[in-house]
C-alpha cells in the first residue's frame, strides 16, 4: 500500500482545479457543476465551497447516478443499487463541469455525459477529476486533473473522503490485498466490480470544508 | 413462495423486508425519472418484456408497458381476446412458444391462482405476477406501500384499514403480507360474507363496524366491489354496502387529519367511494397511478437488470 496523496495534497488539488475552471471559463456566468455519485459529489461539493471563498459566488451543484446508462448491465451479476440523480436545475447553454474522483476506463465517463444529455443541451461539458489513472478504453480525456498517476491494471486507487470514510487521503493498493481497517468504506475503484455502498443519504457539514 | 425471488415476483408473501425496501428505495429513485425533460433511462435497452394478460386490465398492463418503455425495454403485448388462447391453446403451450421467442421477462396476469407460478418454474425468463386469481398481485401492494411511505415517516406503526370484499381480493391479501413485513398494522372491515374465514390468522384486526374505528388510522383503503358478487348474494344490495361501507364525505371527516384514502381502481364512483371522496383532498389515487409506474420500473430493473447466474 502506498499513499498517493494525503489530506493536504487534497485540499491543494481543490483549490487548483478551482482556479483552473475559473480562469478557463473566464469567470463563473454559467458554470454548473455536476458530481458521478457517489465520490465525485463529493469533490464538487469541495469545489462549489472553494468557488464561494475564491469569487464569492455560489454555482449550482447537481449529482448524476450513472448505473441506469452503463454498458455493462448485462454483465453484473446483480442489478446495481440505484442512488438517484439529481439534476434541479436547467443545463440548456450552460458550462457543465462535471467531476469525479478517479478517471480510467472512461465508461463511467461516457455514461455520465450521455444522461446529462438527457437533460438538455450544455453548451460545453468539461471534465475534473482528482487522480487521473491511465487505461482509457474510450476516447475521453480530462480537461483539469488533479494528479496524473501511472497505474498497471493490477492496482486499485481507493481514494479516501471525509464524508464517506472519514478520512482525506489516496491509496494505491494491489489487488487483492485487504486494505487497512476502515469498516465504514467498501469501495474499490474497478469497472469490473464496482462499489454498491448501502449508505444512502449523507449531509455536508462545515466541519468537512478542507 | 417464491422458488426463485432473485429471477420471479410472485408474491410478497414470504419477501423479506430487505427486498421489499429494495424495490421502495429503487421506485424513489425512478420518480425523478418521470420528470425530466426526456423521460428515458437505456438501462434495459435489448430487453425484450412481454406483457401476457389472461384477464381484461386497462391501468396495470399500461403501467408495466409505460415502465418497460421509460426503461428502453422493448415491449410487446398479448391480450387472451385476441389470441388463440380462445383457440384453446393450453397455458403451458403457451409458454413452450413463448420460451421459443426468447422473451427475457413475462408479466402475467391470469384468473387461476398460482398461475404466475407455474409459468415461472417452466420458463428461463423472469416472471412478474400481476395478479394470479385471487392469491396476490404483489406489484399493486409494492406501489401502494411506496404511497403510504411517501406521505408517513415510515411503514412500522402505521395503522392501515383495508375496507370491501377482502375475500375475492388478491389486493388485500398482497398488502397484508407486505405491511405485516413493514410492521404496520392492518384492519380489515367488510360484511361478514367478504371476510375470509380465519383471515385474522394473517395477523389482522378483523371489524364489521366502519364508522367506529375510522377514526383510528392513518391509512383507510376501499376495495373495488365487484358488482358479479352482488349477484351471488354476498350482500343484499348496493346501497346497503354504500350506506355501510362506502367512503362518503361524511363518514371521511371522522378521519385523522393527515389520514389518506387509497383504491387500487378501477372506482365503483357511488358504491365503495363517493366521487367527492375520490376526487377530494384526502385521496392519494392518481399519486398511486404515477407511484406505480415508478414502482413497475423498480421491479422490471431489479429483476431484468442483473445476469441471472
Amino acid at each position: 500500500m502506498k499513499i498517493i496523496l494525503a489530506e493536504e495534497d487534497i485540499r491543494r488539488i481543490i483549490i487548483r482545479i478551482t482556479h483552473e475552471i475559473i480562469e478557463k471559463n473566464k469567470g463563473t456566468k454559467n458554470i454548473v457543476l455536476i458530481g458521478i455519485k457517489r465520490r465525485g459529489d463529493f469533490v464538487t461539493q469541495r469545489i462549489a465551497e472553494q468557488i464561494k471563498k475564491s469569487e464569492g459566488k455560489k454555482v449550482p451543484i447537481g449529482a448524476v447516478d450513472i448505473n441506469l446508462y452503463r454498458d455493462d448491465l448485462q454483465l453484473v451479476a446483480e442489478a446495481p443499487i440505484i442512488e438517484g440523480t439529481d439534476i434541479g436545475f436547467d443545463i440548456n447553454k450552460k458550462t457543465v463541469i462535471l467531476v469525479d474522483d478517479v478517471l480510467f476506463t472512461g465508461r463511467t465517463v461516457r455514461a455520465a455525459i450521455e444522461e446529462i444529455l438527457d437533460f438538455g443541451r450544455p453548451r460545453v461539458i468539461q471534465l475534473a477529476v482528482l487522480i487521473d489513472r491511465g487505461h482509457r478504453e474510450l476516447p475521453i480525456q480530462a480537461d483539469y486533473v488533479g494528479k496524473k498517476l501511472p497505474t498497471s491494471m493490477n492496482e486499485i486507487v481507493d481514494v479516501q473522503l471525509k464524508e464517506v470514510d472519514g478520512v482525506d487521503r489516496v491509496l494505491l493498493h494491489l489487488k487483492g490485498r485487504s486494505r487497512e481497517a476502515q469498516p465504514k468504506a467498501k469501495s474499490r475503484i474497478t469497472m469490473a466490480a464496482p462499489p454498491r455502498p448501502k449508505i444512502r443519504q449523507l449531509t455536508i457539514t462545515d466541519k468537512n470544508e478542507p | 413462495m417464491n422458488p426463485n425471488p432473485k429471477k420471479d415476483l410472485l408474491g410478497i408473501e414470504n419477501l423479506p423486508a430487505k427486498e421489499i425496501v429494495n424495490y421502495l428505495d429503487t421506485a424513489e429513485k425512478f420518480i425523478e425519472i418521470l420528470e425530466r425533460p426526456i423521460p428515458f433511462v437505456p438501462a434495459l435497452r435489448g430487453k425484450t418484456i412481454l406483457t401476457l394478460f389472461f384477464e381484461p386490465s386497462t391501468r396495470t398492463m399500461l403501467s408495466f408497458s409505460m415502465a418497460a418503455k421509460r426503461l428502453s425495454a422493448d415491449v410487446v403485448s398479448f391480450s387472451a381476446a385476441t389470441s388463440a388462447v380462445k383457440k384453446g391453446e393450453s397455458l403451458l403451450d403457451t409458454a413452450r412458444n413463448i420460451e421459443a421467442m426468447k422473451v427475457d421477462g413475462v408479466i402475467v396476469r391470469h384468473s387461476a391462482s398460482g398461475a404466475a407460478q407455474y409459468l415461472a418454474e417452466r420458463l428461463s425468463s423472469f416472471i412478474i405476477n400481476a395478479g394470479d386469481g385471487q392469491h396476490e398481485h404483489p406489484t399493486q401492494a409494492i406501489l401502494d406501500m411506496m404511497t403510504m411511505r411517501r406521505h408517513f415517516e415510515g411503514l412500522k406503526g402505521l395503522n392501515v384499514l383495508i375496507v370491501g370484499d377482502i375475500t375475492h381480493s388478491r389486493v388485500a391479501r398482497s398488502n397484508i403480507h407486505g405491511l405485516n413485513t413493514m410492521g404496520a398494522k392492518v384492519t380489515v372491515c367488510g360484511p361478514p360474507t367478504l371476510l375470509p374465514f380465519g383471515i385474522d390468522k394473517l395477523g389482522v384486526d378483523v371489524t364489521h363496524n366502519l364508522d367506529k374505528v375510522i377514526g383510528d388510522f392513518d391509512v383507510v383503503m376501499a376495495l373495488r366491489i365487484q358488482l358479479e358478487r352482488q349477484e351471488a348474494g354476498l350482500f343484499p344490495s348496493t346501497r346497503e354496502y354504500r350506506e355501510l361501507f362506502g367512503l362518503t364525505p361524511e363518514r371521511i371527516k371522522k378521519m385523522k387529519p393527515k389520514a389518506i384514502v387509497m383504491h387500487p381502481g378501477p372506482t365503483n364512483r357511488g358504491l365503495e367511494i363517493d366521487p367527492e371522496v375520490a376526487d377530494g383532498p384526502r385521496s392519494v389515487i392518481l399519486e398511486q397511478v404515477k407511484n406505480g409506474v415508478a414502482s413497475r420500473m423498480a421491479i422490471l430493473f431489479i429483476h431484468a437488470g442483473g445476469k441471472i447466474e
